[in-house]
């Protein structure tokens, strides 16, 4: 796996993490107060700068073959859960991942309740929504950095990937203050399911002993393999939907492939 | 704190095992069958993609027949 590879794979999960997280934020300031969500986004942050660093050497510390088994299955197990929850949602069988819609709902809830001040925090509810929500995607974003980082040996550039995906997504919101709707992000979540299954197989059967042929190029056979299987299994699933349950039932239309909008995987959507 | 225990507990089972355990446990079950074929001379990596083609659908098709 070349550095190339492994900064797009990283950067392109931690995007989907960092989407989520700045719809959090930004319902959490526009409902509320943008001084706690921010306190509460900078606090959550520090944090997991904390958790990265305890963890970041331990991890390291850990050999290489025994790290591969124990990365490569939670890889295995994360990317089959967010290829089956893609495919689920572009057949039509689960609905879309809806940025706007969460956006609503946060916003919503967050305005019902009362305001009230702890400590140098204007808004307690705003503070503690913004940094649950920048912790838990953030543990995220640590669980991949460290996996992907460690198994390459080259943590400093995982962690400069996910930086630059968190920079990015979080500098577009600052600038509209609006969910970010537009990012394709049930697609994203395709593409990263099919990563992280390709990557946890590889990195699993590594680890129980197994020596793929060819080595590391390996990956560019079976990345491309499991995502023909999991197009072929959606398109399959869309077939199978539109005969036994029309869109118009389930009002679940599902999502065009082609034009972005294709899937979504990810426990934490 | 049984109650934060058991929400701890919770929310760990969401983070690793999801929504379907067959996931979770299908794929330790294809990585020790890996290992007990890599202790022999017959080539172990062609078994967690095949263990993919099967596990995937199963799943899929689990999670359309509970809806």
């Amino acid at each position: 796996m070349g550095n190339s590879a492994l900064f797009i794979a990283v950067f392109l999960a931690c995007a989907v993490e960092a989407v989520e997280a700045t719809t959090i934020v930004l319902a959490a300031g526009t409902a509320r107060d943008w001084r706690s969500a921010a306190t509460g986004t900078g606090i959550a942050l520090a944090v997991l700068v904390v958790i990265v660093a305890v963890l970041g050497p331990a991890v390291s510390d850990i050999p290489l073959r025994g790290l591969r088994l124990f990365v490569g299955a939670l890889l295995l197990v994360f990317g089959l859960q967010w290829l089956r929850k893609a495919i689920l949602r572009a057949s039509g069988h689960k609905a879309l991942h809806d940025e706007d819609k969460i956006f609503a709902t946060q916003l919503s809830a967050a305005g019902e309740r009362p305001r009230r001040q702890v400590g140098l925090v204007p808004d307690w509810y705003g503070f503690t929504l913004s940094f649950k929500g920048v912790l838990l995607e953030g543990l995220e974003v640590v669980f991949i950095v460290l996996t992907f980082g460690s198994n390459q040996h080259d943590v400093g550039l995982a962690a400069v990937a996910a930086v630059a995906a968190i920079a990015v997504v979080a500098a577009v919101g600052a600038a509209v203050r609006a969910p970010l709707s537009r990012v394709p992000e049930n697609t994203l979540k395709f593409v990263v399911g099919i990563m992280l299954t390709g990557f946890g197989t590889f990195w699993g059967a590594e680890g129980a002993g197994a020596h793929w042929p060819g080595s590391d190029a390996a990956l560019l056979v079976l990345i491309p393999a499991i995502a023909v299987l999991a197009l072929a299994l959606t398109a399959i699933m869309r077939r199978n939907a539109g005969r036994q349950r029309p869109a118009a039932v389930t009002g679940m239309p599902a999502a065009p492939l082609n034009t972005g909008a294709a899937a979504e995987g990810g426990r934490s959507a | 704190m049984t109650r934060r225990l058991r929400a701890f507990a919770a929310f760990w089972y969401d983070f690793v095992i999801g929504d379907d355990w067959l996931v979770a446990a299908g794929v330790a079950a294809g990585l020790a069958l890996t290992y007990a074929l890599s202790r022999t001379v017959v080539p172990a990596w062609w078994l967690l993609p095949v263990l993919l083609v099967l596990l995937l659908p199963l799943s899929l098709w689990r999670a359309t027949r509970r809806h």
